[in-house]
């Protein structure tokens, strides 16, 4: 078999053969009970916001939707070639224990005709290495690191327990359809709409870009970019994907998980107040603040975005600290919904109450409720 | 009249038929179950036509409009009124970002709250004087760069967030037109390029046609002729930049 081309030749493949121009777009859904959603509401959803992509990317993260191997670490892979299967299968059967591994189920649409080689595998780290006392989260991520960096043609789409990302090169509802996604249930949902400006339509280049259970949906540029991917590879991320929205996944796994900042200091220190407003603060405040914008300078994005972080407790919406990307919340019930645009929230729930659009710079946070 | 169930119906079918009914002569349309069709009434240039929205309509509504009166029973989106040169937007719900960017004509009214940009570069000459008003909050870069017109934000219904009634950076780079704040200012959210006042007799006659007509669209009789309550902000130079590039 010829190689799919996914890495020898990482431009624009677009399934349409047609280029219009647009903004991205983003929704995600998070129900606070963990009762699950249908894949199919998702993707009604990111339809309706069919307009501000075109065609070169669409991807979805679902989380819990393998409660049969919650307490194991899903592995999604993505092969340019099945001949790639075996190097990187050897690769991963020296880090991990495989409890169970299959090709990830696929139909045959009209739109998504060529396509990589996608498998997922259900994994717990090698016993040997967790008795030497090694956090088992930390081993994954090398785990990652070195799949992406080393495996011929292989590359890890997403690596959480119970969640998984499905993503590619085609409008999201036609990604929606390849990946069969009405087969799944999740009680959190994330859903991406792109239109790549900077850099190439490839399939490992569509939303969500994930990291453990962390998964990233993003509308917008990263124009610090460069500076934040050296900082975090000074801190053992290497970025591989050649999309700025890959730093934002591995910046929040840092910050939150590595150097445990709160989700809420996480965020302001990725879209940090305006020093004319932290000079408006009470001391303490001010310290505080002053504080997360000078130690995790190296983290703070700069440029347009409206970003949903997803991971297995909750969801995370928030935009630019100027605002030049749009993020509108809804509520109904005990589920959230999160949007670019608020008729996309309609379009699956036409009642949803107190719609608003949240302050820039200010992380809207959703928790599962506690069990 | 006639109606449209709009349910599914994809925007640029939606729009060609909007045309084709005007075309023929219909003064008034109703859109039921829109739900993000894009740029509803764009262009269009017609008097006497009203066309009414139940749902959310999409982006860009309203923009290049020359005459057209559109309703919206609920929220709109981000964009509406973009270079609109006449007619009538009226929101019933809130309204997103970007709204009557550099509108030069007609009337755009929000009960709501709007978002972020809000009557950036707005133009008026002549008797072209295009007006907005919005009765509940607005974030930051309210009539920036305003050229012209007339831009009002009444701060109604407070008890829905904690955000301040308007937001930083208002009116910096404004150089023409005239914005109206019921409420006070503080120093620190105005651009360098504006001054406030306390409205006097002139002001006032220009604000009570305005309010009335906002309450008549609304069908509210609002508590907003308190005029002592208001800031009146205008632009202390028409050409603020003049001397930027000068050596």
């Amino acid at each position: 078999m010829e190689n799919f081309g996914l890495f020898t030749e990482p431009w624009v493949k677009s399934p349409y053969r047609e280029r219009d121009s647009a903004a991205c777009g983003l929704i995600g859904i998070i129900n606070k009970d963990k009762k699950r959603i249908s894949g199919s509401v998702i993707k009604k959803a990111i339809s309706n916001q069919h307009d501000r992509g075109n065609g070169l990317g669409g991807g979805f993260a679902a989380y819990g939707i393998y409660p049969q191997y919650k307490d194991l670490y899903a592995l999604h892979l993505m092969y340019d070639n099945h001949k790639d299967v075996k190097d990187t299968e050897d690769i991963l059967e020296n880090c991990v224990q495989i409890h169970h591994q299959e090709t990830i189920p696929h139909a045959t649409t009209d739109v998504i005709i060529d396509h990589p080689h996608f498998k997922r595998y259900f994994v717990e780290p090698n016993p040997e290495a967790m008795q030497r006392g090694i956090n088992p989260d930390d081993y994954m991520v090398s785990t990652v690191m070195e799949i992406n960096t080393k495996a011929k043609g292989a590359f890890v789409v997403s690596s959480g327990k119970n969640m998984g990302a499905f993503k590619g090169v085609g409008f999201p509802e036609d990604i929606a359809d390849f990946f069969q996604l009405d087969q799944y249930e999740g009680y959190i949902w994330t859903a991406h709409n792109r239109f790549p400006t900077n850099t190439p339509g490839w399939w490992g280049g569509a939303h969500p870009f994930t990291l453990l259970d962390k998964s990233v949906v993003h509308n917008g540029e990263i124009s610090s970019y460069g500076i934040n991917k050296r900082y975090l590879d000074t801190h053992g991320y290497i970025c591989t994907l050649m999309t700025d929205t890959e730093v934002v996944t591995y910046l929040v796994d840092f910050l939150h998980r590595k150097n445990k900042l709160s989700y809420e200091d996480t965020f302001s220190a990725l879209a940090p107040h305006f020093w004319k407003d932290i000079d408006r603060l009470d001391e303490e405040e001010r310290l505080k603040f002053t504080l997360l914008r000078s130690v995790y300078a190296g983290a703070a994005l700069n440029g347009p975005f409206a970003f949903l972080y997803a991971f297995n407790g909750g969801l995370i919406g928030i935009n630019d600290r100027v605002k030049l990307r749009p993020l509108i919340v809804g509520k109904k019930g005990n589920t959230v919904y999160m949007s670019s645009e608020e008729a996309s929230i309609r379009e699956i729930c036409p009642d949803a109450e107190d719609c608003y659009a949240p302050h820039a710079g200010d992380a809207v946070i959703v928790y599962l409720d506690e069990e | 009249m006639i109606e449209i169930n709009a349910k599914d119906v994809y925007y640029k079918e939606l729009n060609e038929r909007i045309r084709k009914e005007i075309k023929k002569g219909v003064k008034d349309i109703r859109l039921l179950n829109i739900c993000g069709q894009r740029y509803i009434g764009d262009g269009i240039t017609a008097n006497n036509v009203t066309i009414r929205i139940q749902g959310v309509p999409g982006e860009d509504m309203a923009a290049f409009m020359d005459g057209p009166t559109i309703i919206v029973e609920n929220n709109a989106q981000d964009g509406v009124g973009n270079t609109m040169n006449d007619g009538k937007v009226v929101v019933h719900g809130l309204a997103g970002d970007v709204l009557g960017y550099g509108m030069r004509g007609g009337k755009l009214y929000v009960k709501g709250d709007c978002g972020y940009r809000v009557g950036i570069h707005m133009k008026g000459y002549m008797d072209k004087v295009p007006i907005m008003v919005i009765g509940g909050k607005a974030g930051n870069f309210f009539g920036e760069y305003m050229a012209g017109g007339t831009l009002i934000l009444l701060g109604m219904n407070p008890n829905n967030n904690d955000r301040p009634v308007l937001g930083d950076y208002c009116a910096t780079g404004m150089h023409g037109g005239v914005i109206y704040i019921r409420g006070k200012v503080e120093e620190d959210k105005l651009g360098k390029e504006v001054k406030h006042f306390e409205l006097d007799e002139s002001d006032k006659k220009i604000l009570k046609p305005i309010l009335n007509d906002f309450c008549k669209e609304m069908g509210e009789q609002f508590d907003i002729f308190d005029f002592s309550r208001y800031t009146k902000i205008i632009p202390v130079s028409k050409r603020p930049y003049g001397r930027m590039y000068v050596y």
